[in-house]
């Protein structure tokens, strides 16, 4: 009895030996494949936060409204979230390539599904970037238009220019990385259909006399107290 | 002479018949067939009275007119005039019109004229807007005579203003051209000028068409190259002005003139930074004459959408303005119509962040232009107060006290303009 216990446990431990002499080199591959990534990671980092600074993307960022939010969440500014987004990204990477070396049965479907995933969430990130850039480009657009052509509700129209866009770029971005597509889709259509919906029976019903007086405005002649309410500027 | 022209066979066919002239006068047209008649006449009777001896070609540039504006311009008959006028020209009075696109361009316009007057080597070419309905025979040689006798480079026009007209000029552009530039020029956006082929020669070789500035306002990017590049400037008494078509979109109207100015200041800014104070420039004639008779202005409308403009812009002036100056706007924007007050000081450093803010593109350029335009709407409330009952001295002397304003605040563009507050 003595015996076969004390055989056991030998087995064990020389198996155990025989795994850690197994995995260790494996191991040391891994943790060298980690620091070596790190490094690699760091460069990417500067060379993205340099590269960056060098296009004045922190102005397109401003432009696009997208400091504004970050600092609201007090994050730091976008070209620092980029640049630590593509260090993250890359070391991850580094570390599951190091990781696909341990040899663990069934992980290495996982690492190469994180890998196929990448693109697409950069391309979503690319579209919901440029998604908010055009929102806040267009909508500020209609407020300047709305303000100069004395619409009341010049504001509201901004921002519902905004919002739509922003639902838009969601929605997609969504779609790419294939993340509740269709609940996303059935949203924007949910929210554009009742927005539509709602200001054609708005104008429909409660704006009948502003669109007499706007189509009255267009096509009869100019009243002469349209004429005065402007300076002739040059 | 330009290195590349967009100028057709068809066209240069016509110069070449022409060969070579002393005077262009130059007309930019678009559906113009109302007014043309009248303009082409007086242009005709000037030539024979002042210059029937030089050889004169008329150039009309046309964008895609719908109407009879090319046909009236190329079948202008001089002989009905030489009748009425018992003078006669000794040279044949050439008038040829070329379609240079199908939508206008007033930029692409301008090129055209310039191109063929440079081709037929004019000493002088004079430009004249086809809705001036107040042109007069004399208008011509006022404009003509300082380029082409006393070699002026560039004759800018001075009309004879309703009261409340070109407040835009007033307010803004003649201030803020004077204290940058230097030069003491009344319309620096003018619809009629004169130019001389030196003037021409260097401004189609410059490129300057091919620059935000040139493209956005070409006919101030005239005057701002003759201004930087120290040619001979006058101005010349024209008469009374009707408010000009192109100023019934506020918002085209300010893109044109503001949107270029502030584009010039780019690459003009070893230029505009060295230069303090202002000089007067040569003028002919009375030097302004203001006609008293004052179109009506709704003035609450006016106070409304400048109080709207900046309650609802305020994001937009957020990026543009200092804290300080909005504050201060919002706080004028409270105010009654009776007791509203823009003042000069508040409306130069206004000015002058936008400028700053458009060199910087704190957001994008044309945003900022449009955003100026409601603020612009409140300063001409002000400007409207302040000169109800106010005689031509008085109406003088407030805007030579803004011009003042504008060079003594200079530094404070300079200032913000590497560095924003």
């Amino acid at each position: 009895m003595r015996d076969i216990i004390i055989s056991e446990l030998t087995q064990a431990f020389q198996q155990m030996a025989r795994d850690i002499a197994h995995y260790l080199p494996r191991l040391i591959v891994m943790l060298i494949i980690a620091l070596v990534g790190w490094v690699i990671a760091y460069l990417l980092k500067f060379l993205v936060r340099s590269l960056l600074r060098l296009t004045k993307f922190s102005k397109l960022s401003e432009n696009a409204g997208a400091t504004q939010l970050l600092h609201q969440a007090a994050l730091p500014s976008a070209t620092e979230l980029v640049s630590r987004f593509v260090f993250w990204i890359a070391w991850a990477g580094f570390v599951l390539l190091g990781v696909s070396v341990l040899g663990i049965a069934g992980l290495d479907e996982y690492i190469s599904r994180f890998f196929f995933f990448l693109p697409r969430l950069f391309v979503a990130l690319v579209i919901l970037f440029f998604g908010l850039v055009a929102a806040s480009f267009l909508s500020r657009a209609a407020l300047l238009a709305a303000v100069n052509a004395n619409f009341r509700s010049s504001r509201m129209l901004s921002i519902s220019v905004r919002f739509i866009i922003i639902i838009f770029a969601l929605s997609m971005s969504f779609e790419v990385v294939g993340v509740a597509e269709e609940t996303m889709l059935i949203a924007f259509a949910t929210v554009f259909g009742a927005a539509m919906f709602g200001l054609a029976i708005a104008f429909g019903l409660g704006g009948q006399d502003l669109a007499r007086k706007f189509l009255e405005k267009k096509l009869a002649p100019h009243h002469r107290e349209d004429r005065e309410d402007e300076l002739s500027p040059l | 002479m330009a290195e590349e022209n967009l100028l057709t066979d068809e066209f240069l066919r016509q110069l070449i018949n022409i060969g070579e002239v002393d005077i262009v006068v130059g007309l930019s047209t678009h559906n113009n067939a109302k007014t043309i008649g009248p303009v082409i006449a007086a242009i005709q009777a000037g030539i024979l009275k002042c210059f029937p001896r030089e050889r004169v070609a008329i150039i009309n540039a046309d964008g895609g007119s719908q109407d009879d504006t090319t046909e009236l311009v190329k079948n202008a008959s001089i002989d009905d005039l030489r009748r009425d006028h018992k003078v006669y020209a000794l040279r044949t009075l050439h008038s040829i019109s070329v379609r240079y696109g199908r939508i206008p361009d007033p930029g692409m316009a301008l090129q055209t004229i310039l191109e063929g007057s440079d081709l037929l080597r004019a000493k002088t070419c004079v430009l004249i807007s086809p809705d001036s309905t107040t042109i007069e025979p004399d208008w011509l040689q006022r404009l003509a005579r300082p380029s082409y006798y006393d070699n002026f480079d560039l004759v800018c026009p001075i009309y004879r203003r309703q009261k409340f007209e070109g407040a835009l000029v007033r307010d803004l552009l003649y201030p803020m051209t004077r204290s940058i530039y230097g030069s003491r020029i009344r319309e620096p956006y003018g619809s009629e000028f004169a130019v001389s082929g030196r003037l021409i020669t260097d401004f189609l070789g410059n490129g300057i068409m091919n620059q935000d500035w040139g493209r956005m306002g070409p006919e101030i990017s005239i005057t701002i190259l003759a201004l930087t590049g120290k040619y001979r400037v006058c101005q010349s008494f024209l008469g009374a002005k009707q408010p000009s078509s192109r100023g019934h979109d506020m918002v085209a109207s300010v893109r044109r003139t503001v949107g270029a100015l502030f584009a010039s200041l780019d690459g003009n800014f070893p230029f505009w930074s060295t230069v303090t104070g202002s000089q007067p420039v040569t003028t002919m004639g009375t030097a302004t004459e203001l006609a008293q008779e004052a179109a009506r202005i709704n003035r609450k409308r006016l106070l409304e959408m400048f109080a709207s403009g900046v309650a609802q812009l305020e994001p937009v002036l957020n990026s543009i303005l200092s804290p300080s100056l909005l504050s201060e706007l919002r706080r004028i924007a409270a105010l009654g119509v009776d007791e509203f007050d823009y003042p000069a000081e508040l409306w130069t450093r206004t000015v002058f962040e936008f400028a700053a803010s458009y060199h910087k593109s704190t957001i994008n350029r044309d945003h900022i232009i449009q955003a100026l335009v409601p603020l612009y709407r409140g300063r001409s409330l002000t400007f409207l107060m302040e000169n109800r009952d106010g005689s031509e001295q008085d109406i003088e002397t407030r805007e030579e006290s803004l011009c003042a304003d504008f060079e003594r605040l200079k530094p404070y563009l300079l200032e913000i303009w590497a560095d924003r507050k």
